[in-house]
């Protein structure tokens, strides 16, 4: 596999997917912006190679026939917690998004993204920031919905992973209307990096929260 | 006879041969009754006696079966070929064996059909048998069940049934493992033998008429079997056998009825595979005929890209309403506030050329006030495909306890909001009328150059449905 011709400090990125078409277009796509280090179409030759590239991101594909993008992420990060992982999938349907995210990929896009938007949001993943679609927004917003708790909530340690606050909500809000990070700060007179931290402080709630509709998504793939 | 001979059944032949039926021993005629030796000698009349004579010393090649000519398994005409023999001859020497050997020639020819690879192959049935291990287990299951039947038939009744019975317990095994193994081709002859078993058995097409034969042939085999019982014995010495043989009975079920229980099961399992299988191979057809049609539109309209962008995303709408919503093609009624918004997102796509980004959080069913929204919100979207130039436009609707809101937002050109044309305007305040009069409330920012985004907000309230329905509304 040869790597690609990339600038200094571009980001070194594995891609996971099982459509060939699919790698080799985004692999031309995304041409100098990142190092294209390997490519893998399953889920053991995945978790092989990210051992051995061990690259800034890896490019995940949610659906693989060797057990799911989940399984990967869960497999690298026993060895190599540093990894960061930014899924993709050409669905959107909830159980996917949840299933990696709690696997603890770092964002989620569909393939439907611009190329533009793909490198960016590699480099934001490469920066250690969370990358949010505004699919995964309104998701997220409808999975944190202000619903009254009802009895079968089992509540969590901490009750604060189990609700969003009014911030949180609002810059969500405005990611699912498809405003770009620096959009919503402006519209929010708050910084980026402000932006950035509460998508963060999002992504981890959706990691360790035990909100019953989660959990109960997470059940019913047997991810918990 | 030597080898595996031909069974007495079936007395019919299920295809026609196209051609002839033996043309390579037209050209020789028959000459006496001692007809199984070497004729090199030939005269030009052909003749049916000529079907029984044998023909030169055979091709010389091993044995094979020969598919194409068949009854059962073609081992007779594979005999036939192999030493010079007419098959006809040959079925006729099977016949008589069978009846000779008291039906022990049946479980040998089924034996050679598993062993003699057919014409043009050297793989055997029997082989690829070996390795089907759940094949073997129904096999020796049914084998047994025949085996239990005798038993009791040999209690009522001694002789003739179990004599020609007993070797056709091997003759079951073979035929399951046959039936199980034999390549396509070779079943479809099998097919039809056990056609009118399986019909019988529930499985054929026509369940109904299945079960009437199956009570049919139940009562006349009851009525036969206890009219058979009391006329060999009188009355109350009948009690005797009849208890010994129930006890066997209950003796081979408790021994074995857990076993043929977990045959039955695993074939069950199989079923649902297969039915499992089928419905895949459905969606996969459905899936691909219409993404491939569109596929195919798509590379004719390639010097179009507005035409390919519609394409596209029909199909992408069309796919993901069918694989995530459970909505068939075609299925456009709405019923809740989410398949309103995504009707708009159609409708504009489909008569705009714009993409419609949709995201939606909750669901709650339509009311009138809620109607009155998803109009606005309509007029909103297309006015943005139609005068912002926008590439996309961002259609976002959020469902809460309290309040219904919509945003509709595009990076178009954008206006002024203070020095709009009056068409425009009368638009603006078309929404901005129709919001008012349902309760609701709707603004308008716009920058030039930036794009505009329209936010609309109805109090939920009065007539619709409580907060949970809403959280809960949208997924299963």
């Amino acid at each position: 596999m040869s790597a690609a011709v990339a600038g200094e400090g571009a980001p070194r990125v594995v891609l996971v997917d099982d459509h060939g078409l699919f790698r080799s277009g985004v692999r031309a796509e995304l041409g100098r912006q990142v190092e294209v280090v390997g490519e893998a179409d399953d889920v053991a030759p995945a978790i092989e190679l990210i051992g051995r590239e061990l690259p800034d991101v890896v490019l995940l594909d949610v659906h693989l026939p060797g057990g799911g993008g989940h399984a990967v992420i869960t497999e690298v990060k026993k060895e190599h917690p540093e990894v960061r992982f930014l899924a993709l999938s050409a669905s959107d349907a909830p159980e996917d998004v949840i299933a990696v995210i709690r696997a603890g990929a770092r964002g989620y896009v569909t393939k439907t993204i611009s190329t533009a938007d793909l490198a960016d949001a590699i480099r934001r993943v490469a920066g250690g920031d969370a990358v949010f679609s505004h699919r995964l927004a309104g998701f997220v917003l409808d999975a944190f919905a202000t619903a009254p708790a009802t009895p079968d909530v089992r509540p969590s340690f901490d009750p604060e992973l189990d609700q969003l606050t009014t911030r949180e909500r609002e810059v969500l809000r405005l990611i699912a209307q498809g405003y770009t990070y620096k959009e919503v700060a402006r519209e929010l007179y708050i910084s980026v990096k402000t932006v950035e931290s509460h998508v963060s402080s999002v992504l981890r709630k959706l990691q360790l929260s035990s909100r019953h509709q989660l959990t109960r998504w997470a059940a019913e793939r047997r991810l918990t | 006879m030597q080898e595996p001979s031909e069974p007495p059944w079936p007395p019919f032949r299920f295809q026609d041969r196209p051609g002839r039926r033996h043309p390579r021993w037209h050209g020789h005629r028959w000459q006496d009754q001692d007809a199984f030796q070497d004729r090199p000698e030939s005269d030009d009349r052909p003749d049916w006696r000529s079907h029984f004579r044998r023909q030169g010393n055979g091709d010389g090649g091993p044995l094979r079966r020969d598919p194409q000519d068949r009854i059962g398994g073609g081992i007779a005409a594979g005999i036939g070929t192999w030493r010079g023999f007419s098959p006809t001859t040959v079925r006729i020497a099977c016949v008589v064996a069978a009846l000779v050997t008291t039906g022990w020639a049946v479980p040998i020819y089924f034996i050679g059909w598993l062993a003699i690879p057919a014409k043009g192959s050297d793989a055997t049935i029997g082989a690829k048998a070996r390795h089907d291990s759940q094949g073997v287990a129904l096999a020796i299951g049914a084998a047994s069940l025949v085996a239990v039947f005798l038993l009791l038939a040999g209690v009522l009744n001694d002789g003739s049934i179990e004599v020609y019975g007993w070797p056709q317990v091997v003759s079951v095994a073979c035929l399951v493992l046959i039936w199980r193994n034999a390549p396509e081709g070779e079943k479809a002859a099998l097919q039809h033998l056990v056609a009118p078993l399986e019909s019988l058995g529930g499985g054929g097409d026509n369940v109904r008429r299945g079960t009437k034969l199956r009570f049919a042939v139940a009562a006349g085999l009851l009525i036969a079997g206890l009219s058979v019982l009391f006329s060999l014995h009188g009355g109350l010495t009948l009690l005797a056998p009849l208890g010994g043989f129930v006890l066997v009975v209950a003796a081979i079920f408790v021994l074995l009825g857990p076993w043929w229980l977990r045959i039955a099961r695993d074939l069950l399992f199989e079923r649902q595979a297969r039915a499992r299988a089928e419905e895949r191979a459905d969606m996969a057809a459905r899936v691909h005929d219409s993404v491939l049609q569109t596929l195919a539109l798509i590379q004719r309209s390639a010097e179009d890209p507005q035409a390919v962008v519609q394409l596209a995303r029909a199909q992408e709408r069309e796919l993901r309403s069918w694989l995530f919503e459970g909505r068939a093609p075609g299925d456009t009624e709405v019923t809740s506030f989410v398949e309103g918004v995504r009707e708009i997102q159609r409708d504009v796509e489909a008569r705009h050329g714009v993409p419609v980004e949709v995201v939606t959080v909750g669901d709650c069913p339509l009311d009138e006030h809620l109607n009155a929204l998803l109009a606005a919100a309509r007029e909103a979207t297309v006015n943005a495909a139609k005068w912002s130039g926008a590439s996309v436009i961002s259609l976002f609707a959020e469902v809460e306890p309290d309040k219904v809101e919509v945003a509709v937002r595009d990076r178009g050109s954008g206006f002024d909001l203070d020095s709009v044309p009056a068409d425009r305007k009368g638009v603006a305040e078309s929404i901005r009328g129709r919001m008012l009069r349902h309760g609701g409330k709707a603004a308008v920012q716009s920058t030039l150059g930036e794009g505009t985004k329209v936010t609309l907000t109805m109090t939920r309230g009065l007539a619709s449905a409580g907060p949970a329905a809403a959280a809960d509304g949208r997924r299963r």
